[in-house]
This record gives structure tokens, sequence and C-alpha cells, in this order.
């Protein structure tokens, strides 16, 4: 079980938490614009890689606030935390 | 007569304290100290049970949680029962029952037995090659084989104990308090870091305490006495908690660690009660010291497992620390130094020895010397080919080893002996570690798999580490300590170590038999039965890894999970396969290190506490008046009240009628209930429903759907506009806290821009619904300050109003279709709300309904109830509730997924009305709908979803989603039942008033 440190709590136990999949896919602005095919990309396209991934996670038993990791799927660790909106770090 | 094989007093069993217990009905006598395997030992019991396939006699094999022979039932046909408790860790306490598994009529004589003597015919894979034809027998076999699989009796009544969990949060931890643990312990907390000392035992000092050979000092100090120094010393340490009797289950990720610590085990049954059992200790420690020892190796050869054959190190923890000897005349089997320092132990205590039989040709060493001095007779570069006696060993047979170790030569010499203890070197304790997700390497020169990556803030230290003898521990662990604690000195710096091991091993994974490999029996893992033989025969079969070997031959899948075999399974399939035993790694160690009861799982989170149990501020009312309940998520709801000993349907049949007819009551707190404010707050409603929102008048209600971004129906409910920038949604019960998380979602990661607040408001409001052609004139009394005409009060519209003095809000929505009002109110006066309108319905017949009815007169209506008709694959089309979509909005949330390629297709699954032939005769839900019966094979059109008798209509209605349904109108279909057909007709799914004169009446 990981150890979260939530930007806005603080350090606190994974069972406060809940993953929301890939993070940075952006809903598109003009879904009517979209073939099928781009809409699907957007709707059920996910990476699923072994190593450095981006992710959502909410404080559901906590603030309620959703915001973004960077964890290594292969070992757990989580290389950074950042709150919605703010630029995911570069490294 | 049985014999006393106590030898001499030990100080760790307490010769005053005289304990009876009773193993398979008899009544034997140990002493405080004894575990049961110490106590049987010395009354020369060495049958304990039979093992799993082919019933072998087997007995106690080792002195610790590593056993898998001698496993047995407590107190048999009580509560308290448990099965597979290693008699080598229970300790003995008085009235303590016992009996062997896995055997019957008894240990001693077994019918199961005959197993052994067809075990030419029982190979790998057995079951599965057997059973596979003719298929259809599967059924008939499977009773047989459930009834003869598993080990041991389950309890059948409820466990009496209590157990619990507990967070513990450490700087440090150390698991095991061994030589090396003990030193860590007094380092870490010396140094001012919050230590916790677990080890499984009840004792402290590992292998060490017990260790009183000339040949190992410390200090000078023969290096049990030095420990017990140490060991007196940290218990005087403030920040260093010890816990004995406290096994590490499992190592997680970031430090995470399970324990269980066990509290009353080893105390007579009455005084047990009102104690913990179990604790399960859940345990967060920023650093995590690993000292959790070795196991010693057995042998492998042929017919190793018979009663009496014993690890080495068991027989000289039995001496030494029990003080029972293990036999009379005993043998050991050796290809280390390991067994003479057991030879020297059982000759200072005038245990006879009557040989040494060691695999290794030129050795000398100082404890080999000391033992020769001893008159005792070593073999040298010789290995045991067979053993004899049924249900003792009682003689061994040895030959020359070749130089290459593959072949026994030259003449067979027998020996008799009573017991036999063997030794094959040690295997680092490396579980806990492998299941942090450590990464281990394979030392060649002593065949090892030790410790090389962590994967957190960790490290392993003394035997685990592979560090095996007394000098490398003193000389490596307070290195190691000082590395990993930032240390500039420990107390440990400059000792005087004397330690007579020699190191060099011969290690061969199957020792050669004079007799081809097919005609012997060398077990791999005792508990399953699993021999060298069957390990090659799964090689030959084609099985190349080492996961896939495990599984065929049941390798390592019993309770002790093979701690003792494993290694040599490896190192047989790397033999055989000609693979390098690092390439082929270990099967993966997975928690628990050792089993744990359901009880210490589960905690205190057993009966009532099992889960959250919610309950409406009306609730004890529905309990008063006896209503039926259901659970709906964590909530439990009224159902129906039955009247007069009805049964359900009875009830249900007249509290519809009653509803339609005058006056019906339904308790509706349950709905979700979301507190919508903000600027944008339309807008936000606009995106999330599939309708329109922004022309929703102050005071009138709507009802919405909400779709998935795939399209598919996700809730629905009524939403009412309080105020400008302000609504009140109300979500299916089921769908509160998901409706309100997915709002949340969006809120805050797709539209931040949204001036938009969402609270849940669920629990502090009562719905009280009053619905039927009296409902207005029951309200109009609880209400009398309220306009209620249908101008001033519109069907869909809302109003603040007053009961007494406190406020409340009334809105005029049905989920029925008869005229309704839903009263909100503070949660704490909706019961007095609800007598009110009960009050004033008397004269109406006012007649509480629970869900059922609900759920009758919805569907006389047709509305769905989402997740009963929807499931995750319905859009608002297939629903036939175009209307509820809108046109003009340029974006919702799963709008676009309305016209994906799948989604328009004309024959997904569509709901419909369906209409029986006989209407009488109704519908089962979940039932199959088809339209061919003849067509093979028959294809399925869908499912019926809601089904009743509709009081009101006199005819059995249902719902159900057929394949292009919509386009089925007036079609008969059929509904094929396990004794019969049933014709229904499609139809639309309104029954009733479809022109909605009752909403509006």
């Amino acid at each position: 079980m990981f150890i979260i440190n939530c930007p806005y709590c603080g350090e606190r136990e994974q069972s406060e938490f809940k993953a929301g999949g890939e993070a940075h896919i952006i809903r598109p602005k003009q879904p009517t614009e979209l073939s099928d095919d781009e809409w699907a990309e957007y709707l059920f396209m996910r990476k699923n890689v072994k190593g450095i991934q981006f992710e959502r996670w909410v404080h559901t038993h906590g603030c309620r606030k959703w915001f973004n990791i960077v964890r290594d799927t292969s070992n757990d660790a989580i290389e950074a935390v950042y709150k919605m909106g703010e630029k995911p770090p570069t490294k | 007569m049985t014999k006393n094989l106590r030898v001499k007093t030990s100080k760790f069993i307490d010769e005053t304290y005289k304990i009876s217990f009773k193993f398979n009905g008899i009544t034997y006598y140990g002493y405080k100290g004894d575990t049961l395997a110490s106590a049987l030992l010395s009354n020369d019991i060495h049958l304990v049970g039979r093992s799993f396939k082919y019933h072998r006699p087997r007995g106690i094999m080792t002195a610790g949680s590593e056993e898998p022979n001698a496993i047995v039932q407590l107190h048999n046909n009580t509560p308290r029962t448990e099965p597979n408790v290693r008699a080598t860790e229970i300790e003995i306490y008085e009235g303590l029952e016992a009996s062997s598994q896995n055997c019957w009529p008894s240990v001693n004589f077994d019918i199961g037995g005959i197993n052994n003597f067809l075990s030419p015919v029982l190979p790998a894979g057995f079951y599965y090659k057997t059973f596979m034809w003719p298929a259809s027998f599967w059924e008939k076999y499977e009773y047989f084989i459930r009834k003869s699989a598993g080990l041991g009796k389950s309890p059948t009544e409820p466990d009496p104990d209590i157990y619990e969990h507990k967070y513990i949060h450490c700087d440090i931890l150390i698991i095991g308090a061994g030589i090396s643990g003990i030193i860590a312990a007094k380092t870490a907390a010396k140094n001012g870091y919050k230590t916790l000392l677990v080890d499984e035992k009840p004792y402290l000092g590992g292998s060490t305490i017990y260790q009183n050979s000339e040949h190992f000092k410390i200090n000078n100090q023969i290096s049990s006495s030095w420990l017990e120094k140490e060991i007196n010393e940290i218990k005087k340490i403030e920040n260093l908690e010890i816990k004995t009797r406290t096994s590490v289950a499992a190592y997680h990720g970031y430090n995470f660690l399970l324990a269980r610590e066990n509290m009353t085990d080893h105390m007579p049954l009455e005084q047990r009660n009102d104690k913990i059992r179990h604790r399960l200790l859940k345990i967060r420690a920023k650093k995590v010291i690993t000292a959790t020892g070795s196991l010693e190796r057995p042998l492998i050869f042929n017919n190793n497992d018979r009663p009496g054959i014993l690890l080495s190190s068991a027989i000289e923890k039995y001496a030494n620390f029990y003080g029972v000897a293990c036999g009379e005349k005993n043998i050991l089997f050796t290809n280390n130094d390991s067994a003479y320092e057991t030879a020297i132990s059982l000759y200072k205590k005038g245990i006879n020895i009557e040989a040494i039989i060691d695999n290794r040709e030129d050795i000398d060493s100082k404890l080999i010397k000391e033992t020769e001095k001893n008159n005792i007779k070593v073999y040298k570069g010789y290995t045991v080919v067979d053993t004899s006696g049924y249900k003792r060993i009682n003689k061994v047979s040895i030959m020359q080893l070749s130089k290459d170790g593959q072949k026994a030569i030259g003449p067979k010499i027998s020996i008799s002996c009573d017991c036999l203890g063997i030794s094959g070197g040690w295997t680092p304790a490396v579980h806990l570690f492998t299941q942090s997700g450590g990464k281990l390497k394979f030392r060649d020169e002593d065949q090892v798999f030790i410790p090389n990556i962590y994967p957190s803030d960790q490290i392993s230290i003394g035997s685990c580490n592979g560090d095996f003898t007394l000098d490398e521990i003193l000389s490596t662990v307070p290195k190691t300590l000082k590395e990993f604690l930032n240390l500039k000195k420990t107390d440990y710096e400059d000792l005087e170590i004397k330690s007579s091991f020699n190191k060099s091993k011969r290690n061969i994974w199957l020792l050669p038999s004079d007799k081809v490999i097919g005609k012997t029996k060398p077990f791999v893992d005792y508990q399953n039965d699993a021999t060298a033989k069957d390990i090659k025969l799964a090689l030959r079969e084609g099985f190349r890894s080492i996961e896939h070997v495990k599984r065929y031959t049941t390798t390592g899948m019993g309770t002790d999970q093979g701690k003792l075999g494993n290694m040599h399974a490896l190192g047989i399939i790397s033999e055989t396969a000609g693979s390098k035993m690092s390439e082929l790694g270990t099967t993966t160690f997975r928690p628990p290190y050792t089993p744990l009861t359901f009880g210490t799982i589960v905690g205190r989170n057993v009966g009532e506490y099992f889960d959250i149990i919610r309950k409406t501020p009306i609730h004890e009312w529905h309990v008063a008046n006896k209503a039926e309940f259901e659970n709906v998520g964590q909530w439990k709801r009224a159902w129906y009240y039955p009247k007069n000993g009805e049964n359900m349907h009875d009830a249900v049949q007249r509290e519809s009628k009653a509803a339609r007819d005058s006056a019906g009551i339904l308790d509706a707190s349950t709905l979700g209930k979301i507190d919508i404010q903000g600027t944008d707050a339309s807008e936000f409603l606009n995106r999330v429903y599939t309708n329109a929102w922004s022309k929703l008048a102050i005071g009138k209600c709507r009802y919405g759907l909400m779709l998935n971004e795939d399209g598919m129906v996700y809730d629905d409910g009524v939403t009412t506009r309080l105020d400008e920038n302000h609504y009140i949604m109300t979500t299916t019960t089921g769908g509160a806290a998901t409706v309100l998380g997915k709002l949340e979602d969006y809120l805050q990661t797709e539209w931040p821009e949204l001036d938009v607040y969402l609270t849940s408001v669920t629990d502090h409001y009562a719905t009280v619904s009053v619905c039927g052609p009296n409902s207005k004139k029951i309200i109009s009394q609880v209400i009398p300050d309220l306009d209620f005409s249908d101008e001033n009060f519109p069907h869909m519209s809302f109003k603040n109003a007053k009961i007494d003095k406190i406020k409340c809000r009334v809105m005029r929505i049905s989920f029925t279709g008869e005229h309704s009002y839903e009263i909100n109110i503070q949660a704490n006066y909706g019961k007095s709300v609800w007598e009110k309108c009960m009050e004033a319905g008397k004269e109406f017949n006012i007649t509480p309904y629970g869900t059922e009815t609900m759920h009758l007169l919805r569907a006389e209506k047709g509305f769905i109830i989402v997740g009963q008709d929807t499931d995750a694959t319905m859009t608002p089309i297939d629903l036939q509730m175009d209307w509820i979509v809108s046109k003009k909005k340029y974006d919702f949330i799963g709008k676009r997924s309305l016209y994906r390629s799948d989604t328009i297709r004309e024959d997904r699954k569509q709901l419909v009305g369906l209409l029986t032939e006989n209407p009488e005769e109704v519908l089962e839900e979940g039932a199959q709908i088809v339209a061919d019966i003849k067509k093979s094979p028959v294809e399925m059109l869908g499912h019926v979803t809601s089904s009743y008798y509709s009081p009101n209509l006199k005819k059995s209605i249902a719902l159900g989603v057929v394949r292009g349904g919509k386009k089925m109108m007036g079609q008969k279909l059929i509904i094929p039942m396990e004794n019969k057909q049933i014709n229904v007709t499609v139809a639309d799914p309104v029954f009733l008033d479809k022109e909605n004169k009752r909403l509006n009446a």
C-alpha cells in the first residue's frame, strides 16, 4: 500500500484515495467535429506502461480533490505529485 | 508403555509445572515451555499424521514454523477447533486436545494408506489425466475428489474468540530476534530510533540462545551467555518495543507490513474468555531490518520421509532447548558441518549416536575431530540409499558415493536406528524480502539465493542474508547497521570471536540410490507428496517454467508452502533441464508466511459490524409496523408491510392497489441528494444531463438522464431549481456517491472555470412521498397554509413551506404515475412528518408501501429503474427515451457517443413492454427471450428486466430488452422456461395512463 502525498492534505494511506486512470487526456472541446475513430481514441485508448506513468488520483476519503501523480509502475515509486492544471514535471 | 525421553533439565523448561494434554484421545504429560511436538517426542511419539496423497505415516520433522508433516487438528468438534496447526509451534497448556489429520479411522491404521501401494499409478498430474474423460462424468468424479481433498476440518460453529486490528508506526522494525536481530534492536534503539522488534517464537535469542558449545564464543563467553546479557539489556530500553509470538505475515511496498500477534493460543481455554486471541498488526515502518534467519535443508534420498527422520538442527533444539532426545539410537546424515554441532550437543547430553554419514570425502575440521574423539563413527563419502520402518524408521542403508556424486557404489551397509537427523546446509529465509519486491541473486559457492536489490528502505542481516556463521554475523552485521542507520560507531566493534565452523559443503540436490529412480520415493515436498520422480516426469512431459512445474506437481503448495523442499525442486529442475539456477529463479513467495486464521484477517468486522448499515430517520416506524426490509447498497429500506400474516405477493398487491385507489406513502429518504450552487449551476446541469436546463424556471422540477461519456445511461433523477443559482439534484439510492464523485471529477478536471459547488445532503433530509388520488387532501391537512391548487402548484413544481415552525420543501413529482407530493424536511423531523401524514391520511386508508410496490407501480407506468432495466450497455435511444435527448445542445456528457457506428445500430437491444398470452402468467426476471425456438443454435434476443402482476390492470406486465425490439411492436415472441414455453407479445412499455391524466388529476 502506497503512501500518497496529497497536495492539499499531506501524506496519507493509499486506502484514502481512488485511482482515476491516465492523466492529461483532455476532453475534446468540439466532440461533434470528431470522426468515430478520433472520438474512440479519446474515449477508450489508454496507455499501460511498465515504468513512468502519469495518473489521476482523488482523495476520496479526505479533501475530495483530484490531482496528478507520476508513478513508476514497476516499483510503485511516486516520483512527483502535482495539482490539476499544473504542468507535469519534466525530467 | 511409552518411554520417557526427557534427558536432562533445560532452563527453558519448567519441570515443576506439569501439564496434561490429549493426543488422539490419550492423555500425556509435558512441562511448561514444551511445544506439542517436544512433549510428544519426550513420550517417544513420532507418528503424528498421514501424508496428503499416499497417506504415508509421517512424523515431526522440524522444530519450527517450517514444519510440513506434524500438523494437527486442535479441539476437534468444538467451536474453537482449528486445522493445520503446527505441532512444532503450539505451546502446550492444560487441557490441550490435538488429533491427527488426513487419516481414517486412525493415524495408526489408515484406510487411505492403500494409496501408498497404488502410488505407481498415481503420478504427477494423475487427477488431470484421469478425470478428463468422459467429460460428462466430471460431476460424479468431483464429489469424491472434493471429499478426499484438503487437510483437516474447518469449524462449523461461530468462532467464540475476539480478534482485532492495530496500526503501528515506528522508525525501525526488526523482524526476527535471533542474534542479528538483538544486535540490530539494541543499536537502533540506543541511537534514539523508535524501534519495534518482533519474533514468531515465545522467546528471544533465536537458535543462539540454546547454543552451549565451547566452540562458539564471544569475548570468551559461550555465545548463549553473551546473548542472554544483551537480551536483558535491551529489555530495559524504553523506546524499544518487543513483541514475541508475533509472526510477520506479509511485507508490502512502502514498508507496510502485516503481522499476527498471538495473544492467547498458549493459554488454557478457560483463561481465554473476553481476551483478544489474535491481533493483526498493520505496521508502517520508516526502515525495516529483516533478520529472519535461515532454514535447514533436508536431503533428498529414497524414503526420506519416515517418522523418526528429522532435520539435524531440530534434533539439536529438542535436546538443548527442550531437554528431549528424539531417539535412543541416533544417526546423522549430512553434507556440511552443522550435523557435528548436533552430535556434540547430543553427546554432552548423554544421548547415544550410532554414526554420522557425511557425503563429503576429504574433510576435516575442529568439529569433526571433536566428534571422532568421542568415539562416534563417521562414514565419510557415503550416502543413505534407503531407509526402512513403516511407522518409525528402524534402519538406514548406506553406500559409498561416486566421485561425481551421481552413483551409489560399493557394498551396502545397514545400520539400525530409531532416529535419523539430516542436514543439507542452510537456506536463507528470504520470503519476506521477496514479498516486498526484492530481487535475489544466486551464490554459486554454497548454492543459495540471497538478497540483492532492495525495493524500499530496508536491509537483510545475518543468516537470511547468507551470513551463516557466528564470525560472519558478528563481523558483517555491525558494519551493515552502521551504514544503514548512518552511525559512527556501534557497541560491537572489537568483539573477540571463536567459531569453529568449517564452511565446506557438498551439495547434491538428489542423492543417488542403488535402485533406479522409478523404484524410489525421494520426497521433495513432504506435505503434498511430491517426489523428485514427479518433478522429472513433469520435465519429460514438457513443463519448463518453474511456476508450471510447481502447479503440475503441487510442489510447494501445502500449508507450509514448501519451505523445506523448494530449493531442491529448483535444483532438480536445473540439473535435469540443464539450466542455471540463477536463470530459473524461484517461485513467487506469497503472503502469508505462515497461515493466518480468518478471524485475524476479519478482525472486528463480524456480525453487525461486517458492513455499515444505513437507516433512514423513519426506520424505527417501519420496524414498529412490522415492515420487511431489503438491502439497497448499505441502506435498509422497507420492502413491504405484511398485514395479518400476508405473504409478500399479497402485501404488494394490496399496497399497489391502495396507492392508486386512494393514497400510499413511501419513505424515499434514501434517494441521493446533491445541493448544487454557483453562478454556472445551470450551465453545469446542461453539460451533465442529456436535456436542456437553462430555461427551467425557479420553482420548477425536471427529470434528467445522465450518461457516461460512452453514451450509456448512468443515473437518473429529478432536479429542482430552488433559486437562480441553486438547485437540488436527486440521484438513485445506489448511485448517490458515484454520481457526486463523477460530477466533482468533471468540475475539478475538465471545467474548473465553472463556478459551481456540490454538497452531498442525502443524510440531511428525510423524504416522505405521498401519492394517489387523495394525496392532495392529505398533504393540505399537514400543510394547511399552502395553496395546493393546480394553478399555484402544478405537477413538476416545488414550494417552500412550513410544518408547524419547521421549514420544508415540497415537490409535486411522481414516480408512480399518480398525483403525488414529496416532502423534504430536516432529517430529525422525518418521523414526525411521516406520522402526521399517516394521521391525516387515516380517513383515506393511507397505506404505507415499500420498495417492491414502488417498483410495481413505476413498471405499470413504464418508468425505468437504472441498474434493473438498464445495464452499462443501454443508451437513452435504446430505452425509447429519445424525447429526453436534446437536439439543440452542442454538447453534453456522452452526446458524441450516441452516434457512433455501434450506438446507431438498429439491432441493438431496446427496451419494450411484454404482455403474456395468459394474463395470469407472470414472467421470471432474467428469463431469455427468443423468436424461433427451432433454430439451432437458438438465438437469444434479449431478456426480461422487470416483471409483475399488476393488480390495477389485472394482468401480468413485464419490461424487457429485445434486439431490434422497437420495430417489433405487436410481434409474438417466446420465453422458454425449464418445463414450458411462454408466449408473449411485444407492447408499449407504458401500460397505464399513457396520457398522464392521473398525474395532473
